[in-house]
């Protein structure tokens, strides 16, 4: 082929690859929300339906009136905000305090808390299990909360972007007497704002779209999280599928809403947490 | 030297935590995996007795538990190189100077990635639906009968990956962006005046400059796939015949469904060991790779 016709198809071959792919990604989380908006069996029919017949939104009444769903979401968003309030409030402290105060053992500290990164959090679940069974927090909120009030990867990523507060900014608020408290709360915090806003929509999300441990500890239904509900519906109404369809777009809409509202520090977090390695 | 004597106050609390909650646990585990922890020993701890590596030897002869460790691997070998492969594929089209709308496609294509798991999982469920499923009637216009993807156990693994590749190359995706946007344009310019065709740009000048960042996606991402759970737990139930039994998912039904604490723990700590292995190879195999 000749080389300028080649270089003329390239553009419009870039972008219609691109388009194709995004098609992809998009085309299920649209069609979810159409059929969440048709008529129940509507979605049985051969060939499948793209957009309802008449859009209803009987699903979402069916969901909060008999399937009860009001009271799974505020179990999530309970949880999701509770995590993420005391959790920023122990890692952000922590993730300082490696970066900018001395203490005896610290250097050898964090590069054990690194090392720990590789180990997956399922090898701890069942004497996690254990142990909050022992403590009365199984079955509760607490269960959720309680594990989930610090973590490693948080703390790295604070001490990571708190190294770069210049230490003469620090020193001068201590000659002026200021307490490491004050310092902390005028200063640090402050500096430290947009690692924040990263770490709580990490955690958020996270704590959100968590799965496998909710499954474990939370076993009665009136404390089950948006996702677990979700799960345990699908297996009780396979052929729901319009039920079904409006029950993923309640769970999965939030957090599609938060990360599009806060992308730009989702993005980053995701660059500085990958270059743990 | 001068110590902060505040320093605890700020530590202590994340660490108390960390320790109690993550590293004791860790430690009990190994020692559970070397009990007979059962259903009784849950009620009263003096029926708990100490096996050593009995709970090991026994997985070994147990032909389910080889069944859920082929099916990860199985997801992994298959799932990673495609995962990767789409990521970077992906990447390279959104770095291209001839896309239009980058900001668009990038959150378009990311998209997934934030999804909630089981959300997606029930909708992946009914696009792949035999009889009115979106996909299989796509196939049908290509003239292919339509396949029990969910419900056929040589279909039901390829399903999940399928759907496991859907929901992750977004986040491998933005990696290699980054990495691809390090890259000096000079070494570009360079090789153009030397009369390199993009082909060859792309194998003298971006595989090189991005084998660090492949090699890092690689092993976060086979440490991710080793941990399949949630996907087998919504789509498949394990089934069909077991096909999508992971070693999690074994796991989990080990511990907590069947109350068998002690052999639950021993497959946490397999899982653990495999992970690790895989990933000191790799570390390894750069090393050899750099020299």
């Amino acid at each position: 082929m000749d080389r300028r016709v080649a270089r003329r198809l390239q553009a419009p071959l870039v972008n219609g690859l691109l388009l194709a792919a995004a098609g992809l990604t998009l085309f299920p989380l649209l069609w979810m929300v159409s059929v969440s908006l048709m008529s129940p069996g509507e979605a049985s029919n051969y060939p499948p339906p793209l957009v309802p017949q008449r859009p209803t939104l009987g699903n979402y009444r069916e969901l909060f009136g008999h399937a009860g769903v009001g009271r799974y979401l505020v179990n999530s968003v309970f949880l999701a905000a509770a995590v993420t309030a005391v959790s920023l409030v122990f890692n952000v402290a922590a993730g300082y305090a490696f970066a900018k105060l001395r203490f005896a053992g610290r250097d050898r500290i964090f590069k054990l808390l690194l090392g720990a990164l590789v180990i997956p959090g399922q090898v701890a679940m069942i004497p996690l299990f254990l142990l909050l069974k022992q403590m009365g927090l199984v079955n509760s909120y607490g269960g959720v909360i309680v594990p989930a009030m610090a973590g490693i990867f948080g703390i790295f990523l604070v001490r990571q972007y708190a190294l770069s507060i210049p230490d003469e900014l620090l020193e001068a608020a201590r000659i002026d007497g200021a307490s490491e408290f004050r310092i902390f709360g005028a200063i640090v915090v402050p500096a430290l704002k947009p690692i924040i806003v990263t770490l709580a929509v990490f955690t958020l999300l996270g704590t959100w779209n968590d799965f496998m441990w909710p499954l474990i500890v939370l076993t009665d239904k009136d404390l089950y999280t948006l996702p677990v509900a979700l799960a345990s519906l699908s297996r009780e109404h396979v052929q729901d599928n319009e039920l079904m369809m409006a029950g993923s777009v309640l769970t999965t809409l939030p957090v599609l809403l938060v990360f599009l509202a806060l992308q730009r520090y989702y993005m980053q977090g995701l660059l500085a947490g990958s270059v743990k390695g | 030297m001068r110590f902060d004597r505040a320093a605890w106050w700020f530590v202590a609390p994340a660490l108390l935590v960390i320790a109690v909650f993550f590293f004791l646990p860790i430690v009990a585990a190994l020692l559970i995996s070397l009990t007979d922890f059962d259903i009784y020993a849950l009620a009263d701890l003096a029926n708990l007795r100490f096996v050593g590596f009995g709970n090991y030897l026994k997985l070994l002869q147990t032909p389910s538990f080889w069944q859920a460790l082929g099916n990860t691997l199985y997801f992994v070998a298959a799932g990673v190189p495609l995962s990767i492969g789409a990521s970077l594929g992906a990447a390279l089209l959104l770095h291209s100077r001839l896309t239009r709308f980058k900001p668009f496609f990038r959150t378009a294509l990311f998209a997934p990635v934030v999804t909630t798991l089981v959300a997606v999982a029930v909708i992946w469920r009914y696009l792949l639906n035999t009889r009115y499923g979106l996909l299989n009637y796509a196939l049908g216009g290509l003239g292919i009968d339509p396949i029990d993807w969910l419900g056929d156990p040589h279909w039901a693994m390829p399903a999940i990956i399928l759907f496991a590749v859907w929901k992750n190359f977004g986040y491998n995706m933005i990696i290699f962006l980054a990495g691809l946007q390090s890259i000096p344009e000079e070494l570009y310019e360079a090789a153009r005046i030397d009369g390199a065709s993009v082909w060859r740009q792309f194998a003298s000048v971006t595989l090189p400059m991005l084998s660090p960042v492949v090699m890092l996606v690689g092993i976060l991402t086979i440490a991710g796939y080793f941990q399949l759970f949630a996907e087998p737990y919504v789509m498949t139930q394990g089934g069909p015949l077991q096909s999508t039994v992971s070693v999690l998912y074994f796991m989990y039904e080990e511990g907590f469904k069947w109350w068998n604490l002690g052999s639950a723990s021993a497959v946490a700590f397999v899982l653990f060991l495999l992970i690790f292995a895989v990933t000191a190879l790799q570390l390894r195999g750069k090393r050899w790779i750099g020299e």
